[in-house]
C-alpha cells in the first residue's frame, strides 16, 4: 500500500473555517446593528456590546482565521515537503485543543471574563491551553520541516514558520500575568501603566503583521501559483520580502499609542518604521499579483482566482492605509473613530477572509476526491457579493470616521467646541446602518459557501480521499 | 557599555544583515536553486481527479 498524506487533519480545520466564519460574522453582524440600535442587546448582559465584541474580533481572528492558517498549512507543508505529518496524534490534538479553546471562549467571554487587553482578552487558564496547543503546533510543524524529502523549504513554509513562532512569543510576553486565586479566572497583567500599554501594542501590531499578514502570506505563496498554474513571478522577492516583513514589523507597534504618556521618541520611531513597512508589503502584493502575469486571461473566467487576485489587492490598500494612518498628524484625525474600524475590516473582509475563502474553494474539493466544487458559479455569485459587502462596509466607515474626526476637533471662534460628542454619534447613524447592511451581505456569502461544500462534501461520488506521496525523485 | 550603545549596535548589525539577505538573494549563483524552489509547488502530480485546471 503507498504512502498517503495526512489529510484527516487538513479536512477537520477546513469545515470549521467555514463554520467559524459564520459564526464570528454573525456576531459581527448583531453587534453592528446594535450599534445603530442599541435597544437589540434587550438589557441583557450576556449580549451588551462589550461582552460580545471581544467574542466577534476572537471568534474571526482565531477561530476562522486560526483554522484557515491550521488547514493551509497542514495541506501546503505535507505537499511542499513529500512527507507525511509529523507526530499524527499531536496533529490531532492541535484540532481538538483549538477547538476547545475557541469554546471556552464562547462560554467565558459572554460571562465577563477578560483580561481587557484587545485580542488578548482569554484568561489565565485559557492562556495556558493556548501555549500547550501551539507548542504542539510548532512540533508538527517543524517536525514535519526537518523530515522533508524537498532539497528545499519552499517559501510559503518560510512564512508559516514566521507566524508560528512569532505569535508564540507575543502570546507568551503579552499574557504573563498573575492570577488572584490558582481557583478564580481573575488575574493582573505583570506590567503596569505605559509599559503594559507598550506591551500589549508590540502584541497587537504583530498580531496583525505576523497572524493576520505572515500566515496569510504563506498561503498566497502556495495556492495562488497553483491555482494560476504557474511558479511565484520572482522567488528572489519573495526571500527579500520575508526577511524584510520579519526585520520591520517588530517596531511598528508604538503607532497604536500617539499622543499618549508613551514618550514621544517612541511614538516617532514606530510611525518612521510603519511608513518604511510600506515597502516589504507592496513587495509581497506586487510578487502575489504579478504571479499572474501572461495568464490574466485565466481572471475571467476561474472565481477561484478572482477571490485571490482581490485579496491581494486589499491586501495592497490597507497596506497604504496603514502607514498613511500611523502619520501622526493624520492619526490625530483618524485615532478613535471608525476610519481605524474601516482599516481593519479592508483587512480582515477584504485580504484575510476573501484569501481564505479563495483557499477553502481550492482545497475543499481535493480533499473529497472532488475535480472541483459542487457549483462554480455559487463561487463567482459569493465573490461578487463578498466584494459588495466589503466596500459597502469601508466606504460607510471611512466618511463616518473622517467626519468624527473633523466633528470632534471643530472648534467656535471663541474656542469652545462646535458640537458636543452626542452630536457627534447622531450623525454616525445612517452610517452604522450601512455597515450593517456590508456586514450582513459578506455574512449571505458565507451562507451560500456553506450550501456549497456541504453539496460538495455529501455528494454520491465524494469520499475523503488522501493523496499518495510522490516517491522521491531525487 | 550602557544598554543604549548596546541596542543601537545590535540595530546596526541587524540592518547590515539584511544588507546581506539582499545581496545574497539578488547574486546569481542562486538562481537555479531559487528556480527549483519555485518549482516544487509543481513537483508532484495534482490529487487523483483533479488534474485539468479551470480556464485550460
Amino acid at each position: 500500500m503507498q504512502d498517503t498524506y495526512n489529510y484527516t487533519v487538513v479536512r477537520q480545520f477546513s469545515i470549521m473555517t467555514v463554520v467559524w466564519g459564520i459564526v464570528g460574522m454573525l456576531v459581527g453582524v448583531i453587534i453592528a446593528a446594535q450599534l445603530a440600535w442599541p435597544a437589540l442587546n434587550f438589557d441583557v448582559p450576556w449580549l451588551t456590546f462589550s461582552r460580545l465584541r471581544p467574542l466577534h474580533t476572537n471568534a474571526v481572528i482565531f477561530a476562522f482565521g486560526g483554522s484557515a492558517l491550521f488547514a493551509t498549512s497542514y495541506y501546503v507543508v505535507q505537499r511542499t515537503c513529500h512527507v507525511k505529518l509529523f507526530a499524527p496524534a499531536l496533529a490531532a490534538f492541535t484540532f481538538w485543543g483549538w477547538t476547545l479553546i475557541i469554546v471556552l471562549a464562547a462560554i467565558t467571554l459572554p460571562l465577563g471574563y477578560t483580561t481587557s487587553k484587545e485580542y488578548a482578552e482569554l484568561e489565565w487558564p485559557i492562556d495556558i491551553l493556548i501555549t500547550v496547543v501551539w507548542v504542539s503546533y510548532a512540533i508538527v510543524f517543524f517536525g514535519t520541516l526537518i523530515k522533508r524529502k524537498t532539497p528545499h523549504i519552499y517559501v510559503a513554509n518560510w512564512f508559516f514558520g514566521a507566524f508560528i513562532v512569532t505569535v508564540a512569543v507575543l502570546h507568551l510576553g503579552n499574557s504573563a500575568a498573575l492570577p488572584v486565586s490558582m481557583t478564580g479566572m481573575k488575574s493582573y497583567s505583570a506590567y503596569a501603566g505605559v509599559q503594559d500599554a507598550m506591551i500589549q501594542w508590540w502584541y497587537g501590531h504583530n498580531a496583525v503583521g505576523f497572524f493576520l499578514t505572515a500566515g496569510f502570506l504563506g498561503m498566497m505563496y502556495y495556492f495562488m501559483p497553483k491555482q494560476a498554474n504557474r511558479p511565484v513571478y520572482s522567488y528572489r522577492l519573495s526571500v527579500v520580502h520575508f526577511w524584510a516583513l520579519a526585520f520591520t514589523y517588530i517596531w511598528a507597534g508604538p503607532h497604536h499609542l500617539h499622543y499618549t504618556a508613551l514618550p514621544d521618541w517612541t511614538q516617532s520611531l514606530g510611525m518612521i518604521m510603519s511608513l518604511i513597512l510600506l515597502a516589504p508589503s507592496w513587495g509581497g502584493m506586487i510578487n502575489g499579483i504579478m504571479t499572474l502575469s501572461g495568464a490574466w486571461e485565466k481572471l475571467r473566467t476561474d472565481p477561484i482566482l478572482k477571490f485571490l487576485v482581490v485579496s491581494i489587492s486589499f491586501y495592497g490598500m490597507s497596506t497604504f492605509e496603514g502607514p498613511m494612518m500611523s502619520i501622526k498628524t493624520v492619526n490625530a484625525l483618524s485615532h478613535y473613530t471608525d476610519w481605524t474600524i474601516g482599516h481593519v475590516h479592508s483587512g480582515a473582509l477584504g485580504w484575510v477572509a476573501m484569501i481564505s475563502i479563495g483557499a477553502m474553494y481550492y482545497l475543499i474539493p481535493r480533499l473529497f476526491g472532488k475535480k472541483e466544487m459542487y457549483s462554480v458559479k455559487l463561487i463567482e455569485t459569493h465573490f461578487w457579493i463578498s466584494t459588495l459587502g466589503v466596500v459597502l462596509y469601508i466606504a460607510a466607515m471611512w466618511i463616518s470616521g473622517i467626519m468624527q474626526g473633523l466633528m470632534w476637533r471643530a472648534t467656535n471662534a471663541d474656542g469652545t467646541l462646535t458640537y458636543s460628542f452626542i452630536e457627534s454619534v447622531q450623525a454616525m447613524h445612517p452610517f452604522y446602518v450601512t455597515r450593517t447592511i456590508g456586514g450582513l451581505v459578506f455574512l449571505i456569502g458565507m451562507f451560500l459557501m456553506a450550501y456549497n461544500v456541504w453539496k460538495t462534501i455529501t455528494a454520491s461520488d465524494a469520499k475523503a480521499v488522501d493523496a499518495v506521496i510522490p516517491a522521491p525523485a531525487h | 557599555m550602557d544598554s543604549v550603545t548596546l541596542h543601537s549596535i545590535w540595530t546596526v548589525l541587524m540592518f547590515i544583515t539584511f544588507i546581506g539577505i539582499v545581496a545574497w538573494a539578488w547574486s546569481s549563483k542562486r538562481k537555479k536553486s531559487f528556480d527549483e524552489a519555485a518549482h516544487i509547488p509543481f513537483d508532484e502530480e495534482d490529487e487523483p481527479k483533479t488534474s485539468s485546471k479551470p480556464g485550460e
